[in-house]
């Protein structure tokens, strides 16, 4: 039996009255990828962020199981700490804080009571995980986000996650809005991150990214719903024919 | 030198050098009029003019009504009759440790202040020892022939350049708070610098530490010939506790022609004090002044440091950040006076609002008829932690002159649930992320300061988002 990272079961998410995820089961195997793909407004990045624990979506029905316990009532930050990350769609701006010193911070975090990270390791591990994402060492003097092109957000986004090192990563549709160059260096830092030890939650709108990235499993959101599963070939499916047809077939039902 | 001797007199004569006139019995008491006055003036030995400007002065602070430029109620309650308005070093020594707050001694605990600072910036000390530091400095100073000494020495050893310059940038006249100042006047800092010296270090008054040093009335002159440089850093980001309800310094600077002074600020008056200050710049032709105004402590703080442009090629700069969180109220801003064609002045103003703190800007652009071909930029943002806390802006211009360039963009901002969201996230609790987003908003202003006070105020923001800071 697979060593089982991520476990959500029947979940119900509101905003306001309105019900937008509405019960979704899935699970994450250690070491695997898993695409998690749908039309606009199906629920996708609804989903990623309440993983991660946003304060505005209320779950009302359901759990979440990170490495064996509910994490529901914790805060965002020890979900990190427990292995959790999330590349933003629209990650926020930290105006005065620059790269280097946010990622300094994070670590920091990570490694409370522990011996501190010397400024030499941490520089390596900066420096490494810029150059596999062609990230010039001046950016990481840069404020965080701000002022940032869309590549450059996502780009930085994938830094953070090689850095940090999480169990599972959540990419929402960091494939999104990216030329041709631009988004094979996002899936050359996602190649680099997928390991055995690592597990890897791919949302997005398009199949696009899923030529460089091999997912294990793909999954099919529709409406708050997981409406069909399966392996690499559903995404090329989808490519081939769009949403259209399993959006057809559920109002048949 | 007058302050070797002084530091050399106080080590076995507790009272200093101000004893030789201990025969006259002076007796601190509360309230103000002209024997009070008369008394100061006689402790400190003074010259005729000098008295007599203190009691002219004296006349205008009790006819002259509260300043119409901003009207604040909590202003109109202090009650002027409840002061001391000159205390000897003796009479402040009376304090002990235990008198201390205990808020206070907790933050200089967290801040990792040295013991000896500790009890200097809780009143308990006069005198803050740091002979070493300051004798290295003393020499290299006086091999470029550079004056720095308290206003009080400053007067006595070189009187024809104190008369020459002292009260010529801020009259008495000019608001009822300078008009106290220059009646009860004590303590503040004399320097000169010679044309063409620069001097490389930036003078703190931390070096020449006495009680007068972090009094109510201070007095700073700042005289920069032409070419020179120099730094003067006041104040420290360590609570300064002081029994005293009213502080209010008078301060002046002179740039000469090309001449560039520089004057960092960074006060955290206990939360109980009425911060009530007059600062005010001369710039001549080419000279460049910048106050870095930091002001963070104060139940109320209104402080507008002024930028004369008298001559062509003149820059002003004011950068300055405000913190106010319960019961403090920060009104600062600055005034840039235009007098002369092709001046420029930049202000840049930066407030956080907390725990139903307020903050304001206030500011005045003015450019005279025929000061073509200036250039004025003014940017305030405002960051406010809660809808309780309160920011305002009050920017004002008179503009006289065609061809100006001005520009004025304000911006009011809250902590966002999005962006708080995005940093927590990243493993950060909320307070540490919290103060993380301040202190990038402070960066701007945290850069231009010294390391020290730098890692000093970045901590100390740390511990007023956790709300253990007193």
């Amino acid at each position: 039996m697979a060593d089982v990272i991520l476990e959500v079961r029947d979940l119900h998410v509101k905003v306001g009255d309105n019900e937008i995820i509405r019960g979704i089961d899935l699970t994450i195997e250690r070491g695997t990828v898993h695409a998690l793909m749908g039309p606009n407004g199906s629920g996708k990045s609804t989903l990623s962020l309440v993983l991660m624990g946003h304060p505005k979506y209320a779950v009302t029905q359901g759990d979440v199981i990170f490495q064996g316990r509910s994490i529901l009532e914790l805060p965002p930050n020890e979900r990190s700490l427990a292995g959790m990350f999330l590349a933003f769609q629209y990650p926020s701006s930290v105006p005065g804080v620059s790269v280097a010193n946010f990622m300094r911070n994070t670590l920091m975090a990570r490694h409370k009571g522990d011996a501190p990270l010397t400024p030499a390791k941490f520089k390596a591990l900066l420096d490494n995980a810029a150059a596999k994402l062609k990230i010039e060492t001046k950016v990481l003097g840069r404020y965080v986000n701000d002022g940032f092109s869309g590549g450059e957000k996502k780009r930085l986004e994938m830094l953070q996650m090689l850095v940090l090192q999480p169990t599972l990563a959540i990419l929402d549709e960091t494939d999104s809005g990216l030329d041709i160059d631009a988004l094979r260096i996002i899936a050359q830092g996602i190649e680099a991150q997928r390991s055995p030890e690592h597990s890897i939650l791919l949302i997005t709108h398009y199949q696009r990214i899923l030529n460089y990235v091999k997912p294990d499993k793909v999954h099919v959101l529709v409406k708050g719903r997981i409406v069909k599963e399966g392996g690499p070939e559903l995404a090329q499916e989808l490519e081939r024919t769009g949403y259209d047809p399993i959006i057809k077939e559920l109002a048949a039902v | 030198m007058a302050l070797e001797e002084k530091q050399l007199v106080d080590k076995d004569y507790k009272y200093g050098f101000r004893d030789q006139t201990d025969s006259y019995s002076f007796k601190s008491r509360k309230g103000i009029d002209h024997d009070i006055v008369e008394q100061i003036s006689q402790m400190k030995n003074e010259p005729q003019w000098m008295r007599e400007f203190r009691h002219r002065s004296l006349d205008i602070f009790l006819s002259k009504p509260m300043p119409a430029w901003a009207k604040n109620e909590v202003l109109e309650a202090i009650d002027f009759d409840d002061i001391y308005y000159y205390m000897r070093a003796s009479d402040r020594e009376g304090k002990t440790w235990e008198d201390v707050p205990e808020d206070i001694k907790r933050t200089f605990d967290r801040l990792g202040i040295p013991e000896a600072e500790r009890k200097f910036l809780g009143g308990v000390t006069a005198q803050y020892d740091s002979e070493v530091v300051y004798h290295s400095i003393r020499k290299d100073l006086e091999a470029k022939g550079v004056l720095f000494s308290d206003m009080d020495a400053g007067l006595r050893e070189h009187e024809d350049i104190v008369r020459k310059y002292f009260a010529t940038v801020i009259p008495p006249a000019d608001n009822k708070f300078s008009a106290l100042n220059s009646a009860v006047w004590s303590g503040g800092s004399f320097i000169w610098v010679p044309p063409g010296v620069s001097v490389d270090i930036p003078l703190q008054a931390y070096f020449r530490i006495n009680s007068e040093n972090m009094g109510q009335f201070e007095r700073t002159l700042i005289i920069a010939e032409p070419g020179s440089f120099v730094h003067y850093i006041e104040g420290c980001t360590a609570p300064t506790y002081s029994s005293n309800s009213l502080h209010s310094a008078v301060v002046e600077l002179i740039a000469m022609e090309g001449a560039h002074i520089r004057y960092t600020t960074i006060q955290n008056w206990y939360k109980t004090v009425y911060n009530l200050v007059t600062k005010r710049a001369m710039a001549y032709k080419n000279a460049h002044v910048e106050w870095v105004d930091g002001n963070i402590g104060s139940k109320l703080t209104m402080k507008y440091p002024s930028v004369y442009l008298m001559g062509e090629g003149a820059r002003g700069e004011v950068l300055s950040i405000a913190y106010a969180s319960e019961g403090q109220h920060q009104d600062a801003g600055a005034k840039m006076i235009h007098a002369a064609p092709n001046t420029t002045s930049i202000i840049t103003s930066k407030s956080v609002s907390k725990n139903g703190g307020r903050t304001s800007y206030r500011g005045l652009i003015k450019v005279y008829e025929g000061c073509d071909g200036v250039k004025s930029n003014v940017r305030c943002d405002a960051l406010l932690m809660d809808p309780q806390s309160r920011s305002d802006t009050y920017p004002t211009m008179e503009v006289d002159a065609k061809d100006v360039r001005i520009e004025h963009e304000a911006t009011v901002s809250k902590v966002g649930e999005e962006q708080l969201f995005y940093v927590m996230s990243r493993g950060l609790t909320e307070v540490e992320a919290t103060t993380m987003i301040v202190n990038g908003f402070f960066e701007p202003f945290v850069k231009e300061l010294p390391m020290e006070y730098a890692v000093e105020l970045n901590r100390l923001i740390a511990l007023e988002m956790e709300g253990s800071v007193g």
